[in-house]
C-alpha cells in the first residue's frame, strides 16, 4: 500500500479483502454488562433474532456490584463473531466485550455426573474420578455422584468415561473463563 | 411535584413542540400533566397513527418524533411504528403507560409485556423501577434516539410511579457508558479511502438515508463534484443528491445523477454498480433490495463503506476500507484528503462515456396513453409539476411508491419520506401528517394507494379536527397493485386477492371525516386539478383513478443480478 499521506495513489490490486467471516473455532465471549434488569434478556434475544446459537452462557457477579459478567461460547465455525461482537456492543447496557484468545486464557466448568454405581462398578468408578480429580459428594446403595472441575475438553472426556456405567444425570454450568497475566479480562 | 410533571419539564428541556398521542387507563396522571403541562398534544385516533405521525414529524424536522400511548394494546398498536423506526433510523421517542407496580406480572387488566415485546425492534427501551428515574431515563431516551445510528427509544412507565413526587431536579447529563457512538472517522482510513478514490476508473458513489439523518447532504455534494464521481442514491436516500440543478436554461438534470439504484432503480445506477471498480457507500446497508443476488452484487467492485454503525460494515459486503463514523464529519474530511491527491478527472472521460451510454440508451419510461385515461407514472409527474418539485413528498408501500421514487426528482433531503425498510403499508397518512405538523412553512403532499390509506384512514379524523393541511393524493387503481404485479409475473398471472374494487368511495369518506374529497379522472386537466386541490385550504383528500393493471419497471426480480433487469 501507498505510504499514508503521500500523493502515490493506492492501487485498488493492493486492497486485501477484510478478514474472511468465520474463524472455524470455539469462542469465548466475555461480557461485562450493567447489572439491570432485562440484559440478559436482550443478550439472547439479540442471539435469537440473528440466528446466532449459544453453545454455553454463565452469568455472575464481578467485583463491582453494578456490573455483572456474561461468559458465552459460540461456534466460530457456524457464526461470524465479528457480526456477533458487533451487534452485542450495540446493546446499551453492554459495557465491553473480550473475545478470549484459547492460548492466553484459562477457562472453567464445574460438572455433577451421577452414574450408576453398585458395589461391584464403585470402586472403578471412583479411580477414573481420582484420574481426573474428580470428587465424590454422594453415594448411595444404587448411585454415585461425582463433581469434576476443568475445561470443557476435561469435562467431556470424563463423560465419555463414565457413560458406560449408566450416566444418570449429568449437569454442567458452562464455561468461565479468565485472561491470563495482569490486564483485566 | 409529580413525576409526570418532571416528565413535561424534560419534554420542554429536550426542546419538544408538539408530541402525539391517545390517552387510556396506564397514562391517566401523564394526560392530566398535559393541560398544564405547556407541551402541543395533538390526539391521535390509534397509535400506529400516532407512532407514525412521529416518524414523518421526525424525518421531516430531523427532530425527534414523540408518541404516547397507554399500556396493553395502546402499546401493541406501537409496534408496528416502533419496528419502521428501527428499519429506518427515525430517531423517536415512545412513552407508554403501563399497570401499577403491584398488578405487574398478574396479567392486570390492559396489561402486556410492553418491553418484552419491543425489544427486538427497539434502539433501547428503560422500564421504570422508580419514580425518581424518570427524569433521568427521559433524557437518556432522547439521547439514544438522535445520537449515532438514529433509532426507536421506548420508556415504559407504571401509572403509580407516573403520579409518585419526586424531588425535580433537572438533568443536565446523561450516563451510559455502555454507548459511546464513533462520530469521527478514522484519518488513516479516510486517507487510503481518498487515495483509492484518486485511482478508481470506474468509481461509484452508493448514498443511503445515512446522508439525510446526519444532514450531510452539503458534503455528499461538495465530495461528489470535488471530481466527476457518479451518485446513485437508496430509497431512503433519495434527495441526498440533488436530481436536478439549476442551469442557464431553468431546471436540468443533475448531470452527476444516476437517478435511484435497486430493485426499481435506473438501468443506469444498476449496470454502474455492476461495473464498477470502486464503490463509497456512504450510510447505507447493502440491503437485499439493493444487492440483489448478493453473489454476483458488484463482481468487480472494492468497497469503501462510511457507516455510523460498526455493525452494518462488511454485515452483507466485505468491506475494503471501513470507515465508522459520522457521515457529515467523514465526507467533510474525505474531500479534503482527495482533494490533497489533485487526482485527473479525465481519467473518468471513459466511465462516463459509457454511463452517458446507458443513461441515453435506458431512460425511464412508460407507454403513455393516447386518451384521458391517467397512467400512474403520468400521475407523479403531474404531482411534481403542480407542486413545481418543491413539496415533502410522503408516500406509502407499493407501486405507487415505487414510481414516486423513480419519476419525482428530488431536489433536497428531507422531501421524501416512505417506509423503506419495513415497508409499511399505512404509514403515508398518518406521516404526512406528522410531517405538516413539523414542517408547517412547506406544502406537504401524501401519495399514497388506495390498498395503503385504508390502514390508516382514521386519521383522516386527527387531520380534520387539527386542520392539518395535508393534500392527500391516491393513486387509485383498485388493486393491491404490487402484489398483484407479483402475482402476474411470477405465479403465472394468477390473482388471488388482490382485488379491492372501488371500495370506499373516498370522496364521501373524506367528507364524512370533515375533509374536501375530490375525484380526478381526466389526465388533460390533471395538473390543474391538482392545483386545485393544493390551493384549498386545510386536509384535502384526492382520489386519482388511475390504469388499473400497469407495471413497475424496470425491475431485478427478487434473488437475480442487477444486469439481469426487466422491463
Amino acid at each position: 500500500m501507498g505510504e499514508p499521506g503521500t500523493k502515490a495513489p493506492l492501487s485498488l490490486e493492493e486492497l486485501e479483502a477484510s478478514a474472511s467471516l468465520r474463524t472455524g473455532r470455539k469462542h469465548v465471549l466475555s461480557i461485562l454488562v450493567e447489572n439491570k434488569s432485562g440484559v440478559l434478556t436482550r443478550i439472547a434475544g439479540l442471539f435469537a433474532r440473528r440466528g446466532f446459537n449459544i453453545d454455553t452462557l454463565t452469568v455472575g457477579p464481578t467485583e463491582d456490584m453494578q456490573v455483572s459478567r456474561v461468559t458465552l461460547t459460540v461456534d466460530g465455525a457456524l457464526h461470524p463473531i465479528d457480526q456477533v461482537t458487533k451487534q452485542l456492543h450495540k446493546l446499551v447496557n453492554v459495557l465491553k466485550i473480550r473475545d478470549l484468545e484459547p492460548a492466553e486464557t484459562v477457562s472453567r466448568e464445574l460438572a455433577l455426573f451421577k452414574v450408576n454405581a453398585d458395589g461391584t462398578q464403585r470402586g472403578e468408578l471412583m479411580q477414573i474420578a481420582e484420574i481426573f480429580r474428580g470428587k465424590v459428594v454422594d453415594v448411595t446403595k444404587r448411585a454415585i455422584i461425582i463433581e469434576v472441575t476443568g475445561t470443557t475438553e476435561k469435562i467431556e472426556a470424563f463423560e465419555t468415561m463414565v457413560r458406560p456405567f449408566g450416566l444418570i444425570e449429568m449437569m454442567r454450568t458452562g464455561e468461565i473463563a479468565i485472561s491470563r497475566g495482569r490486564s483485566e479480562t | 411535584m409529580r413525576a409526570v410533571d418532571a416528565l413535561m419539564e424534560c419534554l420542554k428541556a429536550e426542546g419538544v413542540d408538539v408530541v402525539f398521542g391517545l390517552p387510556g387507563g396506564a397514562n391517566l396522571p401523564t394526560y392530566d400533566a398535559f393541560v398544564t403541562g405547556g407541551i402541543r398534544h395533538i390526539l391521535v385516533r390509534q397509535e400506529a397513527g400516532g407512532g407514525h405521525a412521529a416518524e414523518g414529524y421526525a424525518r421531516a424536522t430531523g427532530k425527534v418524533g414523540v408518541m404516547f400511548a397507554t399500556s396493553g394494546p395502546g402499546a401493541t398498536n406501537l409496534v408496528t411504528p416502533i419496528c419502521d423506526a428501527m428499519m429506518d433510523s427515525t430517531p423517536t421517542v415512545f412513552i407508554t403507560g403501563q399497570v401499577r407496580t403491584e398488578l405487574l406480572g398478574t396479567d392486570g387488566f390492559q396489561e402486556a409485556d410492553t418491553i418484552g415485546i419491543t425489544m427486538p425492534v427497539v434502539k433501547h427501551s428503560f422500564m421504570i423501577q422508580h419514580p425518581t428515574e424518570i427524569p433521568r431515563a427521559i433524557h437518556e431516551a432522547f439521547h439514544i434516539a438522535r445520537s449515532g445510528r438514529p433509532g426507536p427509544v421506548l420508556v415504559d412507565i407504571p401509572q403509580d410511579l407516573s403520579r409518585a413526587e419526586i424531588d425535580y431536579e433537572p438533568v443536565t447529563d446523561v450516563r451510559l457508558p455502555g454507548y459511546q457512538p464513533k462520530t469521527d472517522g478514522n484519518q488513516k482510513q479516510i486517507r487510503q479511502a481518498a487515495k483509492a478514490l484518486a485511482s478508481a476508473q470506474r468509481p461509484v458513489i452508493y448514498a443511503g438515508g445515512g446522508v439525510v439523518n446526519a444532514n450531510a447532504s452539503a458534503e455528499l455534494i461538495e465530495f461528489a463534484t470535488s471530481d466527476r464521481f457518479p451518485v446513485t442514491c437508496t430509497l431512503m436516500g433519495l434527495g441526498a443528491f440533488p436530481a436536478t440543478v439549476e442551469g442557464a436554461g431553468g431546471r436540468q438534470t443533475n448531470p452527476q445523477w444516476l437517478g435511484m439504484l435497486g430493485m426499481h432503480g435506473t438501468r443506469a445506477a444498476n449496470y454502474a454498480m455492476d461495473e464498477a471498480d470502486l464503490i463509497c457507500a456512504v450510510g447505507a446497508r447493502f440491503d437485499d433490495r439493493i444487492t440483489g443476488k448478493l453473489s454476483e452484487f458488484a463482481p468487480r467492485a472494492k468497497f469503501i463503506h462510511i457507516d455510523v454503525d460498526p455493525a452494518e460494515i462488511s454485515k452483507n459486503v466485505p468491506a475494503h476500507i471501513p470507515i465508522v463514523g459520522d457521515a457529515k464529519n467523514v465526507l467533510a474530511k474525505l474531500v479534503i484528503e482527495y482533494r490533497a491527491i489533485g487526482a485527473d478527472p479525465t481519467r473518468l472521460d471513459a466511465w462516463w462515456s459509457r454511463i452517458d451510454g446507458w443513461k441515453a440508451k435506458y431512460p425511464l419510461g412508460y407507454e403513455d396513453s393516447t386518451d384521458e385515461e391517467i397512467k400512474p407514472q403520468y400521475m407523479v409527474k403531474a404531482l411534481y409539476e403542480a407542486t413545481g418539485g418543491e413539496a415533502i413528498i410522503v408516500s406509502d408501500v407499493g407501486q405507487h411508491q415505487m414510481w414516486a421514487a423513480q419519476y419525482y426528482d428530488f431536489p433536497a433531503p428531507r422531501r421524501w419520506i416512505n417506509s423503506g425498510g419495513l415497508g409499511t403499508m399505512g404509514f403515508g397518512l398518518p406521516a404526512a401528517m406528522g410531517a405538516a405538523v413539523g414542517s408547517p412553512d412547506r406544502l406537504v403532499c401524501g401519495l399514497v394507494g388506495d390498498g395503503s390509506v385504508q390502514m390508516n384512514a382514521q386519521e383522516l379524523a386527527t387531520c380534520a379536527q387539527n386542520q392539518i393541511p395535508v393534500k392527500i393524493f391516491i393513486m387509485n387503481n383498485g388493486y393491491l397493485g404490487m402484489v398483484r404485479q407479483w402475482q402476474e409475473l411470477f405465479w403465472d398471472g394468477k390473482y388471488s386477492h388482490v382485488d379491492m374494487g372501488q371500495f370506499p368511495d373516498f370522496v364521501k369518506l373524506a367528507e364524512a371525516y370533515g375533509v374536501t374529497g375530490m375525484r380526478l379522472t381526466s389526465k388533460s386537466t390533471l395538473v390543474q386539478d391538482m392545483k386545485r386541490a393544493i390551493a384549498t385550504e386545510g386536509p384535502v383528500l384526492v382520489d386519482v383513478r388511475v390504469t388499473r393493471e400497469e407495471n413497475t419497471y424496470p425491475m431485478i426480480p427478487a434473488g437475480s443480478a442487477a444486469r439481469e433487469m426487466v422491463g
